[in-house]
């Protein structure tokens, strides 16, 4: 196939700019999650999602993305409620919870996947895809849903960033000022839940936390501002998105999620391993600078040391 | 005239296990106070119930005569540095900065104004030449400094600080003291968690001793007395009459 061809194919168009906006959109809620310390919360989410819109789907009989969002929302709540019970009323810690509540959640999803598959509605056709993604299966519509909801996650982030920065930071002190921190915790958690429910059909539930997370943790590699790390990171979910549509579309059949999410892994590494500063090269570099300006004065003071 | 703080009958528990108990206080104005007393002794909860932070059992906590929702722009707060991450992606200005969102409500950005009143606090603690600095980078005292300026932002009449002193070195530790006077001068009332019995003396006009149960509560020579400290700390203090600055040995 032509390199370029896809691209004037006005499916894959809309194809492309879906996966691109969800990227943005994952990458900016997914940068409060991971400097909230909930990286592991977006992976629960995003694994709670799948119970509830099975659910959502049997008893609406349609693949509307606001039933699998409301399906998505309460399975979270009941996910971030259990996890909160547990942590607090026995004496498990929240790493072990959250690994007990996602696999429980999932697992019961999967149960309610294989269900939905047996019984023929005729109607179930794509949901299989839930699991990894199949951004090809996007139509026009759901593109325009997800465009207008990453608009909405996006200029929700802008309008409340101030607010969301302080929770991040210091949680206590945000309490003192008087911001309803509870209810911020739970509104992040909304739009997590939301990102995660916009992205299963492109990317799917399994993979969206590490939409999330990725690009986040990239895009902290190369600042050491709020803004700019927020808004890098909606750069690196996009660019993530393109590029695992584009080879996606390019091989038949691979399925986009995984492309997408090892396109967000390749950005990663790379920013691990080149951005100034924090990243495996410049903090080399700068050792060896140092030993080096150490050595050096050290031998000029021996030298000195001789003639005299 | 109102007090800054008046606690009534305040009791907190961490499940079931009591950790105040009837504590009852009203804090004069213009006081530098320290809370005293051992480790486990409620000295940071007490704060944190009185911000309500934490959910206390019973009792009641008034400030400057209303509620703490009334006038929570009259309170202060210092939390203990290892509260946070220090590695957030942020600078000393923006920290500082965050102390002005109690007076902006939402959606509201920190406009000019906001970022003079942020640096000028930078400059009281002298941290101008950091001000620019990414807080990852800052030393255990400069980062106290931050928080101290970030309470001074809050432009507050009553501060609460959680061990302000803790891993500080001696330069700062005195910077922050002369800075908290200056405080007292000007009329506001400070409560400090302290640990260093030898320097109560020194810095203190009020002291509060606390162990579980409020011991007492007054000016510090009358309080700061060997009877009063062997009834706050029980059997871990031993006191060296010769020099007569009293040290704890812990029992363990």
């Amino acid at each position: 196939m032509n390199w370029l061809s896809i691209f004037s194919d006005p499916n894959t168009q809309w194809i492309l700019m879906g996966s691109m906006l969800l990227g943005v959109s994952s990458g900016v809620i997914g940068s409060f999650a991971y400097l909230r310390k909930q990286a592991l919360m977006g992976d629960a989410l995003s694994h709670a999602a799948l119970p509830g819109v099975c659910i959502a789907f049997m008893v609406t009989g349609t693949k509307s993305i606001f039933f699998f969002l409301i399906g998505a929302i309460i399975a979270g709540i009941l996910a971030t409620v259990s996890i909160g019970y547990i942590t607090r009323h026995t004496r498990i810690k929240q790493d072990s919870a959250l690994g007990i509540i996602l696999t429980v959640f999932f697992g019961v999803g999967i149960v309610l996947l294989t269900q939905i598959q047996h019984s023929n509605s005729g109607n179930q056709s794509g949901l299989d895809k839930f699991l990894f993604g199949h951004a090809a299966s996007m139509i026009q519509t759901d593109v325009y849903t997800i465009a207008g909801i990453s608009l909405i996650l996006v200029a929700v982030s802008f309008l409340i960033f101030k607010e969301i920065k302080l929770l991040s930071f210091d949680p206590g002190f945000a309490k003192g000022v008087g911001l309803p921190v509870v209810f911020l915790d739970q509104f992040i958690m909304l739009l997590i839940v939301t990102a995660v429910v916009i992205g299963i059909q492109a990317v799917g539930v399994v993979l969206m936390a590490a939409l999330l997370i990725t690009p986040a943790v990239a895009a902290r590699y190369w600042t050491e501002k709020l803004h700019i790390m927020v808004i890098l990171a909606g750069v690196f979910g996009a660019l993530s998105g393109f590029v695992g549509t584009v080879v996606s579309t390019m091989a038949n059949n691979l399925p986009t999620g995984p492309l997408i999410v090892l396109s967000a892994t390749i950005l990663f590494l790379i920013s691990v391993v080149f951005a100034p500063h924090r990243g495996l090269l410049a903090k080399n570099r700068i050792r060896i600078s140092a030993k080096v300006e150490y050595e050096h004065s050290f031998t000029s003071k021996e030298v000195k040391e001789k003639s005299l | 005239m109102t007090s800054p703080l008046t606690v009534r009958n305040l009791a907190v528990a961490y499940q079931k296990k009591p950790v105040l108990t009837d504590i009852t206080f009203s804090v004069p104005e213009g006081k530098l106070i320290g809370v005293i007393g051992p480790n486990g002794a409620g000295k940071s909860t007490l704060i944190k119930a009185i911000l309500e932070l934490i959910p206390s059992l019973t009792g009641e906590v008034e400030i400057f005569g209303g509620s703490y929702k009334q006038n929570r722009k009259k309170v202060g707060y210092v939390p203990q540095r290892e509260s946070v991450d220090w590695d957030f992606p942020t600078n000393t200005l923006d920290v500082v900065t965050m102390g002005r969102y109690g007076h902006l409500g939402w959606f509201k950005r920190p406009g000019k104004r906001d970022k003079q009143i942020a640096l000028e606090c930078i400059n009281k603690v002298g941290m101008a030449p950091y001000a620019d600095r990414q807080i990852s980078q800052l030393s255990g005292g400069q980062q106290q400094r931050v928080f101290l300026a970030r309470a001074l932002a809050q432009d507050a009449d009553l501060y609460f600080m959680d061990e302000p002193f803790v891993g500080v070195d001696a330069a700062t530790e005195k910077a922050i003291i002369s800075l908290l006077m200056n405080l007292k001068k000007t009329g506001k009332t400070v409560m400090v968690v302290h640990h260093d019995l030898n320097t109560v003396k020194e810095y203190f006009d009020w002291i509060m001793l606390l162990n579980v149960n409020l011991i007492g509560f007054g000016p510090t020579e009358q309080w700061f007395t060997k009877d009063h400290l062997q009834r706050t700390y029980g059997g871990g203090l031993a006191l060296l009459e010769a020099n007569s600055s009293p040290i704890i040995v812990s029992p363990r």
